[in-house]
Parts: C-alpha cells; structure tokens; sequence
C-alpha cells in the first residue's frame, strides 16, 4: 500500500504523454502497471494485450467471488508508416482523426530509432488557395535525413505520433494528445486507491484495454476472458463547445456523466445514479440510442450477456492531439465506481433483473 | 503447383454455396492429414497431427469461398437480375460473363444509365441468360452464379477470377504436401465459408478450434499499377506480404516478427504490409474468445474482386515456403 | 386477440418490460424453463416428448423490441429533443402522436406550420434533429418532471382491422414475430428440445439474439419476422421483396445471412407437401436476429420466416391475417420434420 496520496495530476501528465497507439500499446501499459501495482494483488497481460489488475474482495466465493469489470482503454489513435518516398514518409491512421488537424503537427516516427518529424504542409504561397482538405494519403512526414538515411531507420508498419506535452489550461483543465481514454485510466487507479482504503465484498477486475479505437477488440476478448458479473466502461464524452450539439454535449467540470440506453442496464444506471447523489458526487446524464462507440458495446455482448453501464468523462476536442479534461471530473469518476463498488454485496446480482422496467425512470 | 492453383481458382463456389470447391479440397488433401470434419458453418477443417508434447494448436486458414451473385428477380421477359454475394464491383462486370451451378452462363449487360460518367450501381445490371421468358429461364430466384474467367499465364503471373482466396487454398494444399517434418503442434488447416461476406466461416471456426495461433493465408492489393486505387508499398513479385495492420486488425507484433524472422532465415524474399480497408479471417481468429494471437501472410494481387485477379507465381511458391518454414519451427509466444 | 395486445403495448430497444410481461404471464405455464437475461431476453425451454437419443435442440426467435425514439433533453420553452431508436425513416416523423416513458405522457412531433416554409425547404426531409416533441410542458422544468432525458418513446398507433382479411398497426416489426412464437408454444411441446426465445434490441443491432444464442447453442433455428412489403404498381419490372396474401417469405439471403441452402429448400418443400402457399423473400435485402444467431458459437443454420408486412419501421404496418396463420402452420411443419441429416454440408 502507497502512503502518500496519489498526484492524480501527475499521473494523467504521464499517462497522456507515454505512447500506445492501438496494437502497441507496451510503452503506456508500463506507466499504467506501475499506477496499478500498488493496489492489486494480480496483474497479468491477456493474449490481445489487455492489462488486467485484480483487486480481490473479502466477499465469500473464493475464486468464484463476484466480479466488476471496470475497463478504460489505453490505446491512443496515431499514425502508421505505408510506403517511404524519396526520403519522405507516407502514412495512414490507426484510428480515426479528422485529417484537417495534421498539417503542421510535430511528430515521432517510431523507426530503427525515434526520429522527430513534421507533418509537411505546403505553403499557401504556393499551393494557391483552396476550400479543399488535403487527403490522408497525399499528406507525409518529413524527417530531415537523406533518402538513404531514411530508407535504413523506417520502414513499413512503423508506428508515429503526435508530439504534444500536457500543458495546464487552467487549475482543473488539462490539455494532451491521450486523454481518450488514459483519463478514463486516471479514474480507475483513483478508485483502485480509494477501494485500498475501503471495504468491498466484490473482486474488481481493473483493466486497461487495447485497440478501442480500431474496433473494441481488447475489451471483446477481455470481457470473455474475464467473464465478470457486471461491467463498467469508462470512456470520454462530447464535451459543450462550438459545433457540439446540445443533444450530444456533456459539461466540463460539472461531474461525469452517466449514459441511459439499449446498451445500459438500467439498474446498473439507477446504482450510479443513486450513488452519486448519496455521495454528493456531481454527475449528469448521457443519452445514447443504441450500441454506443465504446468498450461498453462490447462488453455488453459477452458471452450470454453482461449487464453494463458506461460513465463519460467530458473531454473537449476529442480525437485531436489538444485533447481537454477536468482534474475534477476525473477524480469524481474515480470516487463514484469506489462508492459504487464498496456497495455491492452478496444481493446485487438479484436486483439486476428486468421486471419493472417501462419506459423510463421511476 | 500451376495445376492445383488452376484446379482450385477454376472450381465454383461463391459465398454460402461452396459445397463443390470444399469437395475438391477434400479430395486432395485426405490422404495428407489425420483427421478431417466439415461444420456447421461449413468449414472444412483438416487436423494434421503434431508431436503433440506441446499441446499447443495453430490454426491455418484460407477462405474457399468466392464473390459471386444470387438471382434476386427474373422478369417477365428472362432477365435476370441478382444480388452481390460479397463485394461485387460492377464496373468489373459489365461485359463479362457469370457460370450458374447448374451449368448455364449468362452475360452481364447493363441498362442505360442517367449519368454516363457515373460508375453504376448493382442494380442497374441485369443478365442475359437467352431467354424469352419467366417460364423459359433456366435459373431461378435463389440460384446463385460466380465470375467466369479461366486461369491464365501473363508472363510470370497468373490471372484468374477466384485468386481471392483459391490461391490461399492452393498454397495450404502445397504446405501439406511439403511438410516433411512432423510440427510440435497440432496444425489445423481450415478452409473457411462466407469470408466475403463478413469473415463469417473463421468466426464459428476459430470458436470451435480455439486455437493458440492463427495465421491466415490470403491476398492483399497493390499500389505497383498506374494511378492504384490506393497507394501502397506492395508489388507483385516482391515476395509475400507480412501484414502488419489492415481494417480488421493489428497483427499480433510477435507473430509478425515469427513471419519475419523465417523469412530472413530461409532467404525468401518478402515484404511488409499496411492494408488500408480490406481484412481477411485473422481479423476474425484474433477476436475469438478470450483473443488468439494472429498474423496474415498475404499473396500481393493484382485487381482483387475482378475477373481477372492476377497474381505473380514466384510469390506464390514463396508463401507457400514461408508457411511451411513456420509450421515446422513453430514459435509461441 | 394476442397480436392486438403486443402491438399496443411500449417497446422500443432496451425498453420491452410491457411486452415482456405480456408474454410472460400467457406462456410461463406452457414451458419447461423461462429465464429473463442480463440483456432482458426472455429464453425458455420446453422438453422433448418420447425418450432416446440426445434429441434435437430447435430455438426460435422473435424480438420484442420495436423502432422508436429515447428523449435526450429538454429545451428552455419545455420542447422535448430526441434520437431514433432503430431505422425511422425521417419521413415519416413529423406530426404523428408518441407516448413516452414511464408515465407513457402523450405527445405530438412538431415542425414548422407549412405558411413558414419555402418551397425549397418544402422539397426536404426535416431531419429528426430539426424536429422536437410538445408534451405540452410550460418550460424545461415542466417537461423534466414529466420526461427525463433517457426515457423511451414510441408511436401511439392502435391495432384495428383493414381492408379485407388485413390487419394494422404499429410494432408489427416484430410482434408479429412474437405472436407466432407464442402460438407455435402452445402448439407444443414437441419431440424435439424446444426453446423459444423473444429477443430484445434487436433493431439496435441484433443486440439481444447474439448473447441468447451463445446460452442456447441451438443445432439449427428459427427466426420469426415479419419482413419489409412493397407489393404497390411500380413502373419497373423489378418485382418486390414480399407481397401481401402469398404466405411466408422464406429467406435465401440477406444483409446478415446466407441461409443454409438444403435448410431453405427443406421448408419449401414442407410448404408443398402441407398446401400451404409460401414465397422466398427477394435475396440481398434487409436482416434479421438470424445474422447473430447463426454465427454465434459454432454456428447454427438459421432460418427467417416472415410475415410480410406493408409500412414496417411507421406507426402503422399491414399484415394479412391468412399469412399470419400460414406463418405458424408453416414453421410448426418445419420443426417437426427437420433433421440433421437433411441440412448438413
């Protein structure tokens, strides 16, 4: 057990400035292990890559104690090599960004060595003006090396990313290129912390999941691998700005936001809910219509069906690499699914059934 | 191999209906493998047996089944009209010809279209199979059809409709005959339905299996044409492809270093491969259950989902070394 | 009528509680087993008849859910924002009635007096963000207490008879489905393990039919439907997908499945051999639970039988109640006959 307090600020510096774009996410599993470490009895990587932390309940049970599976997902989106071009690299996307944001962006191209980049943008001067968006493909790298230079230290497949330090746009507002999802991270080491301080009945599977952005594909696999009673996805919302639809934004600052849906449990909404307001905890609400873009879509169909719930995090600018949070909500996320959890006991599980469900809340 | 590659891109069998080619299959690979079963999807699944001390089950697959058509509506006239099974472009079509599994062949025209310059829509083409009417026309809805196109060499290269994936089915056939060695691990060579349509055959199969690893054997584009439909890193005649990431998936890094490592080993030429769109059944086999380790090695291919797919033969016999080369020095993670 | 009662009852995707307690409390007696999963699934199983070898396992599916609409918030003069549930066709929105939630508050989706709008704008489709439903509510607080954002609704459409031998109403995607399902129950049980199962969500991507699958394992199954109907004239020879009056549709292939060919052709000729008239449903068009179902596991053959249904996905279809019978004398047939032996690869 830690003694001091965790610096969660710290920790979401570190967590959105290590690299993991979706596939290889090695280097942030490192950072997110040692997070982990100090609160779980067993860590273990699954064969997709998913990090997952056990941290056991003094429920009865034994092996079989009852599970929650809380997954936010490390993977990041980011740039892959296709082709080396007369010394210049050609890449496309894992994930998915708007293009519009990679002209002028610096870069790492994780090659033979970690070569500094620039995503060229060709003068307007000579460009000529355009309304036209440059397409992925016609977009490239630029490292400075000679052809020959380049030729020997990338080569196809090689992964790059954005480069953008964490930078504090204020006291609670943080800005950085993996906040989707490594807030969500931030969140569960937060409840991990607390839950090292609180009783809890149940075993709590933290995992830090691969490949969101490509598909779901890590929490696909480690949900059936984990099997767990109920499942929490911790994920970032469409946070209030310009061009953001009010009936799709959530607020930065106002607490995180729980989703109602097809793809929620009811009653797993009605628990957050009313441990939110028992704790006094802000939070809002997040309507969504069918299987939502996050790791809750797939856990939900595990198996023979897991009931699941999904808590957003506000994030402005989603899918840029000036990616914007709250401290704040992050930490609130954190101490809502410890409330959550020290709450559950050896009764959940028969509240979790579909008899009064009509229309809407009680 | 020319003769199975022909035997094997020339057979019929469009998704869902691959019942002729699996025949053709089987009868060529039962005397190479110890035990042999089709499931319920359709499958074909062949277990060679390993030394067995390991324990350990690779998954090899490689889709049988083709992109074809199902007649949707006959007119009252004898046209008929049909539906895409996978992804049919139909510009690749006009002009062309498709063979029904009954025998009859038809040839694919196309009503005028509002805008001459637009690429038309599936459902502007229609078939002409010689009829005069509903009553006189040999096919019915349901009855389904494949491209018509019979092997050629062009030079080095082969072209073909069915190269996607027949030529995957040929180089697993090829692996089994030159496997001299015993594999420490059980190896189940699976000729997989329904990749076209959604990669649905290695779904229940991989389920069903549950591998340890899975390698799939299939093809990816190019970018060595003129003006490529998108450009890519990959030619023909370089060698197989070693996927690296496609839509489906990221290949599993250590599995991709296996495939590079016997490569560079055995001096067989290769090359490395991001697949902007496109997946193969790896996608599927890396999902299953709990998630499988999983890689591709691709065969680079000329106008995928055309009649005239071309492939270049020399790759060929080189995917066919690399896959032998990783089954008998299996690594596992 | 039982059909009658499922089509009025509230249903949208992930929100079937009315309906499945409307099928619940008529077939809880008549089944071995009746489980309601995690994801609101009602799977139950009905014993084979006779003793002997392990017997075939049949599952047969219909979903409770039907397309609407979940509220997502409330605007300052008490106008109700909403999303779709499912595929409504925004034509089709713009002044019709809805209930919603809970306390299934009435309400209306409004649009701009027709004196407002230009000619240009008159050629649009107003999309179903630029639409609000009124419930009547003063300000934003009024309509919260009544409507919180999150809660489900649907149209407020009533079953009746139509034309000749028809019937009309909402939700017919798939209550028809669901009435079949419940006949078939008590026609039962059968010398096979039956277990039917009434799916949700599945308009939100045949959500509920792949997590049942997975429990059931079926050898083969069912889906029970009603399926899309636009036997109007139309100016082209190019047939329609089902017509109205010609018995079940039997799939080939759709979107989501290719069926098992000598499965398809096995309940055509049941349909033969029992004088019932039936139809394949045009090939490459729409989907159904079967797309989940017969993938799930180790895979099953899957086959859709479809009601046809004029207007699906509006707040009201027509069905003709002779292809409703037909439906479930046809699918009772194919169950009984059906064989490994006659399906496999």
């Amino acid at each position: 057990m830690k003694d001091e307090p965790m610096d969660v600020k710290a920790l979401l510096k570190s967590l959105s400035e290590a690299c993991g774009v979706s596939g290889y996410e090695d280097e942030v599993r490192g950072v997110i292990r040692q997070a982990f470490e100090p609160y779980c009895d067993e860590i273990r990587v699954d064969t997709m890559g998913n990090l997952i932390g056990l941290k056991k309940g003094s429920g009865k049970g034994g092996a079989r104690r009852k599970r929650v599976m809380l997954a936010g997902h490390m993977d990041e989106i980011g740039l892959m090599v296709t082709e080396i071009d007369q010394g210049f690299i050609r890449f496309t996307q894992v994930g998915g960004y708007d293009t519009r944001v990679l002209p002028a962006q610096a870069v790492t191209v994780f090659g033979r060595e970690r070569l500094p980049g620039i995503i060229a943008s060709v003068p307007p001067h000579v460009s000529g003006s355009s309304d036209k968006s440059t397409p992925m493909d016609e977009l490239y790298v630029d490292v400075g090396l000679s052809e020959s230079q380049v030729n020997k230290l990338a080569r196809v497949g090689d992964l790059i990313t954005l480069d953008r330090p964490c930078v504090e746009l204020s006291d609670d507002l943080l800005c950085g290129k993996a906040f989707d999802d490594r807030a969500s991270v931030a969140a569960i080491v937060t409840c991990l912390e607390i839950l090292s301080q609180t009783a809890h009945e149940w075993d709590v599977y933290a995992v830090a999941t691969v490949q969101e952005e490509v598909g779901l594909r890590g929490a696909t696999t480690g949900a059936f691998g984990i099997a767990p009673d109920l499942g929490i996805a911790i994920d970032v919302g469409f946070g209030k700005q310009p061009g953001v639809k009010e009936k799709f934004a959530i607020i930065l600052g106002k607490g995180p936001a729980l989703a109602r849906g097809p793809n929620i449990h009811p009653k797993l909404f009605a628990g957050l809910k009313a441990t939110a307001e028992k704790f006094e905890i802000p939070y809002q609400v997040e309507v969504t219509s069918g299987g939502t873009g996050t790791d809750a879509n797939a856990i939900q169909l595990t198996r023979d069906g897991i009931p699941t719930g999904l808590i957003s995090i506000p994030e402005r600018n989603m899918h840029t690499p000036v990616e914007t949070i709250s401290i704040k909500d992050v930490e609130r996320t954190g101490r809502l699914l410890a409330c959550y959890i020290a709450g559950l006991d050896a009764d959940t599980m028969g509240q979790f059934v579909w008899d009064d469900d009509n229309g809407g809340e009680k | 191999m020319k003769d199975i590659i022909k035997k094997m891109v020339e057979g019929f069998g469009p998704s869902g209906f691959e019942d002729s080619i699996r025949a053709a299959i089987r009868d060529e690979i039962q005397p190479l493998v110890d035990e042999i079963r089709v499931d319920a999807m359709g499958n074909l699944i062949a277990l060679k047996k390993g030394t067995g001390h390991d324990g350990k089950k690779i998954m090899v697959a490689a889709h049988m089944d083709e992109i074809g058509a199902m007649v949707s509506y006959v007119d009252k006239k004898g046209f008929v009209r049909f539906t895409n099974l996978g992804g049919v472009v139909p510009i690749f079509e006009v002009g062309g010809r498709m063979r029904f599994e009954n025998g009859t062949i038809g040839v694919i025209a196309m009503e005028k279209l509002e805008d001459p310059k637009k690429a038309p829509e599936l459902e502007k083409l229609y078939v002409d199979v010689g009829a005069t009417s509903r009553d006189d026309c040999p096919v019915n809805v349901g009855d389904v059809a494949c491209f018509l196109q019979p092997m050629v060499e062009l030079g080095p290269c082969l072209a073909s409709k069915a190269m996607d994936d027949r030529v995957g089915c040929a180089i697993m056939i090829q692996a089994l005959r030159d496997m001299k060695t015993k594999p420490a691990a059980d190896i189940y060579f699976v000729f997989t339905t329904q990749e076209e349509v959604g990669l649905r055959g290695a779904t229940t199969g991989a389920f069903g299996i549950n591998p340890d690893v899975g390698i799939a054997i299939d093809v990816t584009g190019t970018g060595d044409t003129p003006e490529p439909a998108r450009k890519m890193a990959v030619s023909i005649g370089a060698g197989p492809a070693i996927k690296i990431k496609d839509s489906g998936m990221v290949v599993t890094p250590w599995v991709k270093d296996w495939m590079i490592d016997v490569a560079t080993a055995q001096k067989i030429p290769f090359q490395l491969e991001v697949l902007v769109g496109g997946a193969t059944d790896a996608a599927a086999i890396q999902k299953s259950r709990a998630g499988v380790a999983a890689g591709c090695i691709s065969i680079p291919c000329r106008y995928i989902h055309s009649p005239s797919e071309t492939v270049s033969y020399a790759d060929v016999l080189n995917s066919v070394k690399l896959l032998v080369g990783m089954l008998e020095r299996p690594v596992f993670n | 009528m039982m059909l009658e009662k499922l089509s009025n009852a509230f249903g949208p995707s992930g929100c079937e509680g009315d309906v499945r307690r409307i099928v619940i409390s008529d077939i809880k007696s008549r089944v071995d087993e009746l489980t309601v999963d995690h994801l609101g699934n009602v799977i139950c199983r009905m014993k084979a008849t006779g003793r002997g070898k392990k017997p075939l396992r049949i599952m047969a599916a219909a979903h409770l859910d039907e397309v609407g609409m979940i509220i997502t918030h409330a605007d300052d003069d008490g106008f109700l924002h909403f999303d779709k549930i499912g595929g409504i066709d925004d034509r089709i929105l713009p002044a019709k009635g809805v209930v919603i939630g809970a306390g299934k508050v009435p309400g209306v989706i409004i649009a701009k007096p027709v004196h407002l709008t230009s000619a240009e704008e008159r050629g649009k489709v107003i999309s179903h963000d630029d639409l609000v439903i009124d419930i009547g509510a003063a300000n934003k607080d009024a309509a919260v207490k009544k409507c919180a954002p999150g809660d489900y609704a649907t149209f407020d459409t009533r079953f009746r008879r139509f034309g000749r031998g028809l019937v009309a109403g909402k939700a017919f995607d798939d209550r028809v489905g669901c009435a079949v399902l419940i006949e078939l129950i008590k026609r039962g049980p059968y010398p096979f393990e039956f277990c039917p199962v009434f799916t949700t969500m599945e308009e939100v991507g045949l959500r509920g039919a792949k997590v049942a699958a997975f429990k059931v394992r079926p050898d083969i199954a069912l889906v029970l439907e009603s399926t899309i109907c636009e036997d109007s004239p139309k100016e082209k020879d190019r047939g329609s997908v089902t017509a109205i009056g010609k018995g079940p549709a039997l799939s080939l292939a759709d979107r989501g499945l290719i069926v098992n060919r000598k499965l398809v052709r096995f309940a055509a000729r049941r349909a033969a051999a029992l004088g019932v008239p039936c139809q394949f449903k045009q090939p490459g068009i729409g989907g159904t639970d079967g797309g989940a179902i017969h993938k799930e596991g180790e895979g099953a053959p899957t086959l859709p039988v479809s009601v046809p249904a004029r207007y699906i996905h509006s707040p009201m279809a027509v069905i003709s109640l002779r292809d409703f019978h037909h439906t479930i004398d046809l699918a009772e047939d194919v169950m009984r006959h059906v064989t490994l032996a006659d399906i496999q690869p």
